[in-house]
């Protein structure tokens, strides 16, 4: 059953090119969706119009994004941040900047849940404590006194990661969730990420730009290029048969761990030509 | 983006025209102060003490103050005084603090430790207290006023050319005048000079600003000249004293004065975003 | 331990600066060309006469032996006599700082409330006409100094439209029930909420054109730094999450934006507290200014020396405290 259905929707720079040119992808519940194009290509903000945090200078053109069936853009915007707020959450790309410095882990976590869901701030407590121990932290119950400075990268993505499943929305929006962290941290927190969406059973769309990611952890993909969606596909035959000769080149261009002496392969300009003048884009 | 820009460049211009013509009147004035003003302006009259403007049944265009004395005539007067301390004050100011920034910052070495040295020791001490400090040992009057000034703001000047000339310095226009054989002073003077001196005409201005607001003040409470001479603030001090009697005595120098510490602010404000590259 | 560190340091530094300004002070004032003592005799007195005064004050000893002398008085609280007054410098002083503190804390709190009303409501509706509004009123209010504001709103609200007092403290003919020189402090504690309302009254202008140049800056500041905290990752994800703009805003954004206003703000209120000086007098407020400006016109420089003292001793203590204040509030240091 589709959660998520973003039909048609695009957006500009206010008096300004397209940066969005009728996007439509659907999420069903409780699937893993990926999102993959070059940096540039508008892929995160697929992800931003979703939640309602569009920058101040784009604005939407047209298009519909239906959450549950509910279209988001037709909401007044008290009810959009309310509906959006308890039923969806972001996990950020970059967590050194993702986390408040001046506010202790523990309110970060369990004042949303307070403030926004009306939980008890004990029962709150007790989810954050529960969160943070299925994120595999060590003794969660220091870590909430702490501050964002006292912790790595890694770990504050785990809280990060933990914190968007507090409120067990339908949907996640991860946005290049490992981008931002050290190699060896990027497996580990992938793992995470796809263990905790199987047992939660959260609806994930994934924003990436590595194909190697998208074969890991998603079932169904949509391609981005200069803000169209060239290509939507099941991975299994995605990864056997890419329909589009850009989605062709670009899985042509993902480097295989498997076989470090195939070299680089990047993107043909002939390709590049191709699917600029296909998207309309100059 | 670009709308909104040029409609910024717009408003500055507008406020730089305001700003400077009204300070060039205030120059026009002030040289031609005998020809302007309808009476002299220390000349006393005890029976036309306290009228009021023309157009309440007054004699005189502006009134008079207790004395007799014509308001107008005193304040085209001490459009003077202002100006004179204005820009002396303002240039020595200037100089000083400018020159011992450009050394500092150009010359670095011994001369840059001692002049950051004492820059720091005078941020550490507050304006008002050397202020109080220097009129009570210089004692009052005109040449006291531009003392202070000189000596409590040359690190304004010093501080900001300084940083300046650094960043400059480390340019490589200026380390290919070297190499193509300028001496340092040489380099001082033609590549770094020309490239501060925008902003010293900007801080400049400020300074002259301030130069104003200080002797008014110091006329105000009485430790500027004498008090018979026409300054701005030893009327609006007389006209802070009798202001339920005759308030045009406050209203019409303290008008002024206003428009002239505005304008100088603004014309430096405006020059500043005019010659700030990422306005422009 | 940063934290204490850091305090212990602070001190130091502290007691380094007013050292400092107590020698420079001393030396300035022993340059004096003019003899003070001959202008406190009346005409016609005897060179004894001088020499007697002069010993009397010490005059004739070397600057060195002076200034030790002096140094250890002031140590014990002795700042010498006033010369016209015949006083205790100490005693006279203190007796006016109550005022000025007064003065200059309602300033504060009236700038702090007014630049971070205006910064909140800027942010708040920022790239909008409203915003443009704020930094033209924020510019003209620095282009102009306290000074001219007094003047001003002396004539807006107190001649044009008469709704405050313009000159001293209190009332005269009030009947002060007061043991200290605290008397707004006081009149809250015994709530005697009719004199509070007439040293609001007495107050409020003075204080308004000190906090109108400094609430400026505090509107600029926290405005810019709290705009360059709405682009940051953990206030998007807080939207994301079901908060308002406005509550965004007040918990996301400005406990991270106050931080590097405050330190500004502390050094901008040691220019308010000197902005006193010449209000007090625009106000005929008796405060520490207005007394100091009597001693300068006087030439009363056992008077100026304390007073000028007494102000570096506000200054640094502000910025101790201000410093102090970054230092508990920034987390990195309290857990360093």
């Amino acid at each position: 059953m589709t959660y998520l259905s973003v039909q048609n929707l695009s957006v500009r720079i206010k008096g300004g090119g397209p940066l969005l040119r009728s996007v439509s992808l659907d999420v069903a519940a409780g699937h893993v969706h990926g999102l993959v194009g070059e940096s540039g290509a508008g892929k995160s903000m697929i992800g931003r119009a979703i939640l309602g945090i569009l920058p101040k200078a784009v604005e939407v053109v047209s298009g519909a994004i239906l959450l549950d069936g509910v279209d988001l853009l037709a909401l007044p915007p008290a009810q959009r941040r309310v509906r959006v707020g308890a039923s969806c959450a972001l996990i950020p790309q970059d967590p050194l900047t993702a986390l408040n410095p001046s506010r202790r882990i523990g309110r970060q976590m369990t004042d949303r849940l307070v403030d926004i869901l009306g939980w008890t701030r004990g029962d709150a407590e007790a989810r954050a404590l529960a969160l943070l121990a299925e994120v595999q932290i060590t003794d969660p119950a220091r870590v909430l006194r702490q501050y964002p400075h006292e912790l790595s990268g890694g770990m504050r993505q785990r809280i990060l990661i933990a914190s968007a499943f507090a409120a067990e929305p339908k949907l996640i929006v991860a946005d290049e969730p490992t981008t931002a962290l050290d190699v060896t941290v990027q497996k580990q927190i992938l793992k995470l990420i796809a263990g905790m969406q199987v047992r939660h059973g959260t609806a994930l769309l994934f924003v990436t730009h590595d194909l190697g990611v998208v074969s890991k952890v998603c079932q169904s993909l949509s391609v981005l290029y200069a803000g169209k969606v060239v290509e939507t596909a099941e991975v299994r035959a995605f990864f056997a048969a890419p329909q589009h000769p850009y989605s062709a080149a670009l899985l042509a261009a993902t480097p295989k761990y498997t076989d470090p002496d195939a070299g680089l392969h990047p993107v043909p300009d002939a390709v590049i030509a191709a699917v600029r003048a296909e998207v309309g884009h100059d | 983006m670009a709308d909104g820009r040029a409609q910024v460049r717009r408003r500055a211009g507008l406020r730089l025209w305001l700003a400077g013509g009204w300070l060039a009147l205030l120059v026009l004035v002030a040289i031609f102060a005998p020809l302007l003003a309808p009476k002299d302006p220390l000349e006393q009259d005890l029976f036309a003490g306290r009228l009021p403007p023309f157009w309440l049944t007054g004699g005189a265009l502006l009134g008079t103050d207790s004395l007799g004395r014509d308001v107008l005539s005193r304040i085209i007067y001490g459009s003077r005084i202002a100006l004179t301390v204005a820009i002396v004050s303002g240039v020595i100011t200037c100089l000083i603090g400018a020159g011992l920034g450009l050394l500092a910052g150009f010359w670095r070495g011994w001369v840059d430790v001692l002049v950051s040295r004492f820059i720091d020791i005078w941020m550490a001490f507050p304006p008002v207290l050397f202020s109080i400090l220097l009129i009570a040992v210089i004692g009052p009057g005109l040449f006291s006023i531009i003392i202070a000034i000189v000596v409590i703001d040359w690190t304004r000047f010093a501080r900001v050319v300084r940083a300046e000339a650094m960043a400059q310095g480390a340019m490589d226009y200026v380390a290919s005048a070297r190499v193509a054989g300028r001496g340092r002073m040489g380099t001082m003077l033609r590549e770094i000079l020309p490239n501060v001196l925008p902003i010293i005409v900007v801080l400049l201005t400020l300074e002259m600003g301030i130069a104003v607001i200080v002797e008014a003040i110091l006329s105000f409470v009485n430790l500027s000249i004498s008090t018979d001479d026409p300054t701005w603030g030893g009327m609006i001090s007389e006209g802070r004293a009798s202001i339920h009697q005759a308030w045009w005595v406050l209203v019409f120098p303290l008008v002024t004065l206003f428009l002239t510490v505005l304008s100088f602010s603004q014309l430096g404000e405006g020059l500043k975003d005019r010659f700030d590259p990422v306005l422009r | 331990m940063a934290l204490l560190r850091t305090i212990l340091l602070r001190l130091v530094t502290t007691a380094v600066t007013l050292l400092g300004v107590a020698v420079i002070v001393f030396v300035v004032i022993r340059v004096v060309p003019g003899n003070p003592i001959a202008m406190m005799l009346p005409p016609g007195a005897t060179g004894e006469d001088i020499a007697r005064l002069t010993a009397l004050y010490g005059l004739d000893k070397s600057i060195l032996q002076q200034f030790l002398i002096w140094g250890a008085g002031v140590l014990q609280g002795d700042f010498g006599t006033s010369i016209t007054a015949r006083q205790p410098v100490l005693a006279m002083v203190l007796a006016r700082l109550p005022a000025t503190l007064e003065l200059s804390t309602f300033a504060l709190l009236m700038a702090v409330l007014a630049g971070g009303a205006a910064a909140l409501t800027g942010t708040r509706l920022r790239e909008t006409k409203v915003e443009g509004g704020i930094d033209i009123a924020g510019g003209m209010a620095l282009s102009v100094p306290d000074f001219l504001w007094g003047l001003v709103l002396i004539l807006l609200f107190g001649v044009l439209v008469p709704v405050f007092h313009i000159s001293g403290r209190v009332t005269p003919s009030l009947d002060l029930p007061f043991i200290t020189n605290f008397y707004l402090f006081e009149s809250l504690v015994r709530l005697r909420l009719d004199l509070t309302l007439d040293l609001v009254s007495h107050m409020f202008l003075p204080a308004l054109s000190l906090a109108i140049p400094l609430a400026a800056i505090i509107a600029q500041l926290l405005k810019q730094s709290l705009k360059e905290t709405m682009h940051l990752d953990y206030v998007t994800l807080a939207r994301t999450q079901g908060y308002s703009e406005a509550s965004v805003i007040w918990r996301e954004a400005l406990p991270n934006a106050v931080l590097p206003t405050l330190t500004l703000v502390g050094v901008q209120f040691t220019f308010l507290i000197g902005g006193t000086v010449i209000i007090e007098r625009v106000f005929s407020y008796e405060g520490l200014g207005n007394m100091a400006i009597d001693a300068v016109i006087n030439r009363d420089l056992p008077l100026i020396q304390g007073i000028v003292i007494l102000f570096a001793v506000l200054f640094t203590g502000v910025n101790l405290v201000v410093d102090l204040m970054y230092a508990t509030l920034n987390p990195r240091l309290r857990h360093g």
